[in-house]
């Protein structure tokens, strides 16, 4: 019941909202406290989930199934493990900061943007708590339209653009994937007489190599212009930079580590051959997203939308640790996904309070903040810090994991992905500094005021998780320990399945035998299994 | 005690009772006497549904041509929410427009007994009839506002296109009847199911004029010329009607003509089928993107809806004829509480149906908007509306019948499509409004019921759908 609860209150919430009268505006106060009230409830949810989840077992827990559509095989199906239950938790801890953040930037239709917030809420836990790929399916499209209405009423200028945009090229790439899920149920009736969405049944499929490469490609593409990994990620700077900043946060925090999720629960384990086959081009992708996303950084003059490109570059990271299947890769993809949401949704937060202020985002209009705001400097130091992945703090973890994961299975990679890493300190240290040092360049900048007791409500909890994640990794990464090695253990097995198979004299046509040669150079690195990252 | 004969036409029956009373209390009510004659056809269209209900799973049958069984029983249903809805949303158009409240009542319940006479007729020559009837109460019904020449110019248009695509399926049946001796569906299949194998080129004569002939009423391209026409010039609450009910009952007709007759030529008729499928869904959305006026964008989204509907055709397995049925279901209170909107935020005077009538609507009408807004995302195909569940049933018929390239066609279209809706949701929501434009009136009480009655449809068709989906599985046991 707990699982229902967390994606059912916010919709309920969402829900007594439409019944206020509030068309003169005169509630606003009390809808806000109302909507931060029921979001705060949502996280003391899933922190209680978290709290009586049994980090020693890769068991989905909590599990709920109630029959939904029986025709069909199709089930109310909800459970989390170790991969999906801190997002879950990163999802409800995010939304009560991103609301705070437009207590002052959201001033019309106050009702409908709480409605659409918390309506956006239901939807994301959806995502990460469903095990049923149709129920999967509802709550990922289901998602888009209260975004859509977020960036498209409340943006910025190019908001209509931007809001439409994102919708076209996420349903795009989503419809490919409902193909893919309706042949997948068809491959089960095929294979047992019956339609099944149920994933842990479909994990068990097994699925001719030729049809896997079609149906990973379906569902990544879907995932990868989530993610977005390069060149599917022409989206993203215009709905970041359009979206309000509460929207931002929410982008950047959840939305984007959906795409990451859905290669781990999905794409991955279900076509492990294609996977292994497609890997490389993915992790390849993935690196040229990193270089190309903190090279576009750099020369933003625009804050918000250096900070989106900024995700380019981090999410390939993601991508990257995903691509090397062992359990360094994971462990740090899910971490830094973690990591990403807190320390970017904070960027968003941070360049949202600027903005607020001067109504203005770019570079050049500030410099020399340090003196008029000391306060909000030393906040946005600690979580550019923590972006650029400061030892110490939440990103360090995360990239240090990847690049160790990555190293084991390929290399060549790490090298162009340690670029990265630095380039990530040279975009982001020079906006600090023309942000924050130097002379004070406009004369209009001397008035703003420092952070306001609301503000420090958002920016506390972020700042305090950056640098508990840094300081203390053991407390994140024990209860995914232990569903990361059975999420590797059942894609490697159907890999090392494969090789064996083929490695009898049958004839392997010769794109096959390219495939599995990937298999087996990941198979290399990945009989280490055991060692772990402790 | 009655013949049990009779039991097959009861629901035909007590629609045209309503109907010819609409006519009489028109014919006697005094200068100025406001009756409640929407309320007849209403009570008329409840005794067709109790009826139906009634013959459930009976498989009644009148005089061998007209058959009761599930499968046209559910279209029956269907035709009924179609009409009870027709004539909610009407009687605030009625008296705002000053229409004939009389006739155009007995028009619309006419039509609704052609078009059930088609879902459930078991003859070549019925099913003409049947479209007959239906056609020539609403070719009348597209141009009942006379004073309005684009009205006019539309029912010219759609009367003479159908007039022609008649002909066409007259000259089909011609053929059929001439090969086999016969015009009853049963014994039309018996004897092609005997001549499977031959290469009879007249029966695939016959065969295309038919496909022609349905290809016209269901606004199959290239046979939807008339239908933006049609559909701009006719009042907003007609449209609905027309895109909704005859689309439902030549669906009927087409599904059974070619699933159960014609079904052993299927290897014949599937690959057309596929290609009128594919071009209908491109054209109806990719042309729906550039449209301006509301109604002529909803008439090619029809237009796409109903190349949806053709991929079930083509499927051709249990799942796609199931998922026929469950489509025009979801799709007829979708599209047709869209027109709602329309016709309720149209006066007198101007019909506000061009996209920029709609700039922010948000502001001024917030409920119609967000209704509005329900019925786009379900036209598209968004969860947890009936639109995504109908979209779902339809492509997984696809894919598990093979046809994956349609599949894909589809929701690569229905993503185009998302375009356009989105374009009607950014006016009513994005745009300000100008402070030239109206404020649109109230809606009456019976609209805004009518409405939220189908948005509580459409999502109880998204969220719950098993009743729905396993009643039109028990449909089509019956026939095929």
């Amino acid at each position: 019941m707990m699982l229902t609860l967390s994606w059912v209150l916010p919709l309920a919430g969402a829900l007594a909202l439409l019944l206020v009268g509030n068309a003169d505006g005169r509630r606003d106060g009390v809808i806000r406290w109302a909507t931060l009230v029921v979001s705060a409830a949502t996280l003391a949810v899933t922190l209680a989930i978290w709290a009586g989840f049994n980090g020693a077992s890769s068991e989905f827990q909590f599990v709920e199934r109630v029959p939904w559509i029986p025709a069909f095989g199709i089930d109310y199906y909800l459970g989390v493990d170790g991969v999906s239950l801190l997002l879950l938790v990163l999802t409800a801890f995010l939304t009560p900061i991103a609301l705070l953040s437009s207590w002052g930037s959201i001033e019309r239709k106050v009702k409908e943007f709480s409605i659409f917030m918390l309506a956006l809420e239901a939807a994301m836990i959806g995502v990460f708590i469903s095990l049923d790929l149709f129920l999967f399916y509802v709550f990922w499209d289901a998602m888009l339209v209260p975004m859509y209405f977020l960036i498209g009423i409340w943006g910025y200028d190019q908001r209509i653009y931007a809001a439409i945009k994102f919708m076209l090229y996420t349903m795009a790439g989503s419809v490919l994937m409902l193909v893919a899920i309706l042949g997948l149920a068809w491959l089960h009736y095929d294979a047992t007489g019956s339609y099944s969405f149920d994933l842990l049944r479909l994990y068990t499929l097994e699925i001719a190599p030729e049809t896997q490469r079609w149906f990973f490609l379906a569902f990544t593409v879907a995932f990868a212009i989530k993610v977005p990994l390069f060149p599917f990620h022409t989206w993203l700077p215009d709905a970041h930079v359009q979206a309000p900043t509460a929207g931002s946060v929410i982008l950047a925090g959840v939305l984007l580590k959906m795409g990451a999720y859905g290669l781990l629960r999905f794409s991955f384990p279900l076509f492990p051959e294609a996977a292994a086959y497609f890997a490389p081009t993915l992790a390849l992708l993935a690196v040229i997203g990193i270089i190309y996303g903190a090279l576009v950084a750099m020369v933003q003059p625009d804050m918000k939308k250096l900070v989106a490109y900024s995700s380019v570059s981090h999410l390939g990271f993601v991508v990257l640790g995903i691509c090397a299947m062992n359990v360094q890769g994971v462990e740090g993809a899910i971490y830094q996904m973690l990591a990403h949401g807190v320390s970017t949704g904070g960027l968003f937060l941070l360049v949202g309070m600027l903005s607020d202020r001067r109504h203005t985002r770019l570079i050049s209009e500030f410099g020399g903040l340090k003196a008029i705001m000391p306060r909000l400097t030393a906040v946005f130091m600690i979580i550019t810090l923590a972006s650029i992945g400061l030892p110490g703090l939440n990103g360090f973890i995360g990239e240090f994991l990847i690049m160790l994961g990555a190293f084991r299975w390929n290399p060549r990679f790490v090298v162009f992905a340690g670029l990265g890493v630095i380039l990530s300190a040279v975009y982001m240290l020079w906006m600090f500094q023309r942000v924050y040092y130097g002379e004070v360049t406009h004369e209009e900048n001397t008035r703003l005021p420092d952070l306001r007791p609301r503000e420090w409500a958002a920016a506390v909890p972020l700042c305090a998780m950056a640098v508990v994640m840094g300081v203390f990794p053991t407390l994140f990464l024990r209860p995914m320990e232990s569903s990361v090695e059975a999420l590797i253990a059942r894609v490697q097995a159907r890999q090392n399945l494969r090789v064996e198979r083929v490695e009898q004299p049958q004839s392997p046509t010769p794109n096959s035998q390219y495939a599995n040669s990937q298999v087996r150079s990941c198979g290399v690195g990945c009989w280490e299994l055991e060692e772990s990252v402790r | 005690m009655m013949d049990s004969s009779f039991n097959a036409i009861v629901p035909m029956v007590c629609v045209t009772l309503a109907a010819l009373a609409s006519m009489g209390a028109e014919a006697f009510r005094a200068r100025g006497e406001n009756l409640p004659i929407g309320g007849l056809g209403i009570v008329g269209l409840l005794g067709a549904a109790a009826a139906a209900v009634l013959l459930w799973d009976r498989n009644a049958a009148s005089f061998g041509v007209i058959v009761a069984d599930n499968f046209g029983l559910f279209v029956t249903l269907v035709l009924v929410a179609v009409g009870v809805l027709t004539i909610m949303f009407s009687s605030p158009v009625v008296s705002r427009d000053g229409l004939p409240k009389g006739d155009y009542y007995a028009l619309i319940l006419f039509s609704i007994v052609g078009m059930i006479m088609m879902a459930t007729a078991n003859d070549l020559l019925v099913v003409f009839i049947a479209l007959e009837i239906l056609s020539i109460g609403v070719y009348v019904l597209t141009g009942i506002r006379r004073d309005d020449p684009r009205a006019t110019e539309a029912a010219f248009k759609y009367f003479l296109l159908g007039a022609f695509s008649s002909a066409f399926f007259l000259y089909g049946i011609a053929f059929t009847y001439g090969l086999s001796g016969s015009t009853r569906l049963d014994r039309v299949g018996a004897f092609l199911a005997a001549q499977a194998l031959s290469d009879n080129p007249l029966i695939l004569v016959g065969l295309a004029f038919l496909l022609v002939g349905f290809a016209f009423k269901i606004s199959a391209v290239p046979f939807h010329m008339w239908t933006p026409d049609a559909y701009e010039g006719a009042p907003a609450i007609v449209t609905g009607f027309m895109s909704t009910g005859v689309k439902a009952a030549a669906f009927a007709a087409f599904a059974r003509v070619f699933l159960s007759a014609f079904e052993p030529f299927s290897g014949e008729w599937a690959p057309m089928v596929w290609l009128l499928a594919a071009a209908t869904m491109i054209l109806g959305t990719v042309v729906g993107v550039a449209q301006s006026n509301l109604k002529r964008m909803l008439a090619y989204s029809s237009i796409a809806h109903g190349g949806y509907l053709l991929v079930g055709l083509v499927a051709a397995n249990d799942i796609g004829k199931a998922a026929i049925l469950f489509y025009l279901a979801a799709y007829a209170v979708t599209n047709l509480a869209a027109f709602g909107v329309i016709a309720l935020l149209g006066s007198r005077d101007a019909a506000n149906d061009e996209l920029r009538d709609y700039a922010g609507l948000w502001q001024t009408r917030p409920a119609l908007a967000a209704l509005m807004t329900v019925c786009l995302l379900s036209l598209g195909g968004l969860p947890p509306t009936a639109g995504f569940i109908g979209k779902w049933y339809i492509f997984s018929a696809a894919v598990s019948a093979g046809y994956y390239g349609l599949a894909i066609i589809g929701v690569l279209t229905s993503v185009i499509s998302v375009f356009f809706y989105l374009r009607v949701v950014v006016m009513m929501y994005m745009a300000e409004r100008p402070a030239a434009l109206a404020v649109p009136a109230p809606a009456s009480r019976v609209g805004m019921a009518a409405l939220a009655v189908s948005i509580v449809v459409i999502f109880a068709l998204g969220v719950l759908p098993t009743p729905v989906l396993n009643l039109a599985a028990a449909s089509i046991a019956t026939i095929f």
